[in-house]
């Protein structure tokens, strides 16, 4: 145990740890060889509550602080992290909003999702990646609402969402004085869903290009002010890349667990494979990474919870190294299976594809890379 | 509608030891749990209080200090109120002292809680699995009981139970106050929000010692008010078969009932 958990932390454990291994796990392989949404597990993860972890007690939510969140997003992601990224993806957009919202628009926003429903915050357009400032969405003011249009990409919970966040610029021209980001309810007419990816991984998280046409929003609904729109978008990007990274710490040690116990009991030339210490090696490599990430992630989350409001530099560390290591422990967990960890008949190799986004979601790594040397320069 | 729900904390395992000199159960060592038939007896109360809001559910264990994170479980998922019953006098009691002390508890808690409508139990504890412990408190309490219980529901103002008997179910109507033994039903018992996990995990338990149970008779209780000596542990073998008499009419029914037990020379 990388650290001594408290009650509450002990109770989330294994209240989530016993829904998924009895709601999820059971149904994982189908789920993910037909790459559908189970928005009847999901509405039983409302239930619990998943959703709205940490958002504060006041609006309806569990009040978690950031170390037990930590320990929540490992024990979902440990056994789908699809799920886990569909259950973050609305707190998240939840939380924009209580961040950059009125009060007025933080109840109506929690009124919408806490009782159980799947929030979407959408940034990302085709030519809009690691650019943020690159956004092409229009938000044209007329009378008492702005009138929204362009395309968004990769929107998680895009085609299942009953609220949205929708970062647009008033002027290209601004650069960021110009964004704005908008409150948007699900059956606004214009808000159209695209197709949804067939991606390699993730497969129980739905993932949609957005078309916005002619999309008419109240005034009201606009979070802030004009170009107060990245800097909401960014609000949550650090707490962001922690949370991805406690949730490929869950990965690696899914992918750990699987790799001992089969190589416990996997037999060649008479005894366990576990005994060939080439084995042993790769084990303990994986188990040093795996505790090392958790570590940087609660070193994260324990500075937040301290009151600690910069944690860029923190937040790409644990995000890059976690990432990493989800990608090469998942990897070896295959090759220790070996022609089984390439079946589908196994759990690994599902780990492997699942693994890989987490380097490119949140800031691909050579992003948060970039983050890192940034604040070192200040630094040092 | 007051609903009492009694449950016990158990191993979780399905591989339990026993100590073969005393023919009881190792307990050391494995994570403890709510029984889970206490926990379907939990959510038929929960679903009574999902169609009347006004119910309160109390649960009631009896145990050591330890005890209390099963009725913190209770509480996340749906009880009201919990109270622990542990005293060091009734360590070692047998299915009778432990039915009885349960008795002497539920009538603190008429004091302390206000009269109750229904006892909930589970039919049997995975541990012990004797089934005696509810059957025995109705006795003791001289409540109507119905054991096996699938489901239980409100039907203007009647208790309705659907029960297992044997190859067949059985829906009976009781009045209230009454106590149910509940076996699974084709439903899983709901799980508790985090919200409301994490707020039982910030209440204090009350616990009823001996003192606080007046009129006990501590003869009746622990290890000296329990005559139950084990033997061996077995798993009785289900009878099969049996005869079915449905004649055009009760009474013709009962008569040929009559004619078969005096061919039979039993009566």
């Amino acid at each position: 145990m990388a650290t001594i958990y408290t009650e509450d932390q002990i109770s989330v454990q294994e209240l989530i740890g016993d829904f998924m291994k009895k709601k999820v796990k059971p149904y994982l392989r189908e789920l993910d060889d037909r790459g559908e949404f189970p928005q009847d597990i999901y509405k039983e993860a409302f239930k619990l509550g998943l959703h709205c972890l940490q958002i504060p007690e006041e609006f309806g939510g569990a009040g978690l602080d950031y170390v037990t969140m930590a320990v929540a997003l490992e024990e979902m992601g440990k056994c789908d992290p699809g799920f886990a990224i569909t259950m973050l993806s609305t707190s998240m957009t939840l939380k924009c909003i209580l961040l950059g919202g009125n009060k007025e628009q933080k109840q109506r926003a929690a009124d919408i999702l806490i009782p159980g429903a799947h929030g979407c915050f959408s940034m990302t357009e085709p030519l809009a990646g690691s650019d943020a400032l690159g956004l092409r969405t229009t938000a044209c003011e007329d009378g008492d609402d702005y009138i929204l249009n362009g395309t968004k990409c990769f929107a998680t919970n895009g085609g299942y969402s009953d609220l949205y966040v929708i970062i647009a610029t008033v002027d290209k021209s601004l650069g960021s004085k110009g964004t704005v980001a908008f409150m948007v309810e699900g059956d606004t007419p214009g808000l159209n869903v695209g197709k949804h990816e067939n991606k390699m991984g993730l497969r129980l998280s739905n993932t949609c290009d957005l078309y916005l046409e002619n999309v008419r929003v109240p005034k009201t609904n606009m979070l802030g002010s004009v170009g107060d729109g990245i800097r909401i978008a960014l609000a949550g990007l650090d707490t962001g890349r922690i949370y991805n990274a406690a949730i490929a710490v869950g990965i690696a040690q899914n992918a750990i667990e699987e790799s001992v116990a089969y190589a416990k009991t996997r037999e060649q030339f008479g005894k366990p494979i576990f005994e060939n210490q080439a084995l042993k090696m790769m084990l303990a490599d994986m188990q040093i990474g795996t505790e090392a990430g958790r570590q940087l992630v609660f070193n994260a989350m324990r500075l937040l919870d301290g009151g600690v409001k910069k944690v860029s530099m923190e937040a790409s560390c644990a995000k890059t190294f976690c990432s990493d290591n989800a990608v090469k422990v998942t990897t070896d967990a295959v090759q220790i299976l070996g022609g089984y960890g390439y079946s589908k008949e196994y759990p690994v190799e599902k780990m492997m594809r699942d693994s890989k986004i987490f380097q490119i979601f949140e800031g691909t790594n050579q992003i948060q890379r970039l983050v890192i040397a940034k604040e070192m320069a200040k630094l040092y | 509608m007051n609903i009492i729900v009694c449950v016990k904390q158990v191993p979780d395992t399905t591989e339990i030891k026993i100590d073969p000199d005393t023919n009881t159960l190792i307990r050391s060592g494995v994570h403890s749990i709510v029984n889970p038939f206490d926990g379907y007896a939990l959510e038929a109360a929960a679903r009574i209080k999902d169609t009347h809001p006004d119910t309160k559910i109390v649960a009631l264990s009896m145990g050591p200090g330890q005890a209390q994170t099963a009725l913190k479980e209770c509480l996340a998922i749906a009880a009201d109120k919990a109270y622990l019953i542990s005293d060091r006098a009734f360590g070692g009691s047998d299915t009778l002292a432990t039915s009885y002390i349960l008795s002497a508890g539920v009538k603190k808690l008429e004091e302390l809680e206000g009269k109750f409508d229904m006892i909930f139990c589970g039919k049997q504890a995975i541990d012990g699995d004797t089934a005696q412990v509810g059957p025995e408190l109705a006795e003791h309490l001289g409540l109507p009981q119905v054991t096996y219980a699938l489901e239980a529901w409100l039907e203007e103002n009647c208790l309705k139970v659907l029960k297992e008997d044997g190859d067949q179910k059985l829906l009976l109507q009781v009045c209230t106050p009454c106590l149910i033994t509940f076996t699974k039903p084709a439903f899983d018992p709901r799980y508790p929000s985090i919200k409301r996990r994490l707020a039982a995990n910030r209440v204090q338990i009350p616990v009823l010692g001996a003192a606080e149970l007046p009129g006990i008779d501590l003869a009746r209780a622990g290890l000296k008010g329990s005559p139950t000596k084990v033997k061996r542990t077995f798993c009785p073998e289900r009878k099969k078969g049996g005869v079915i008499i449905r004649e055009e009419s009760g009474l013709a029914s009962a008569a040929k009932l009559f004619h078969m037990l005096e061919d039979a020379r039993l009566i």
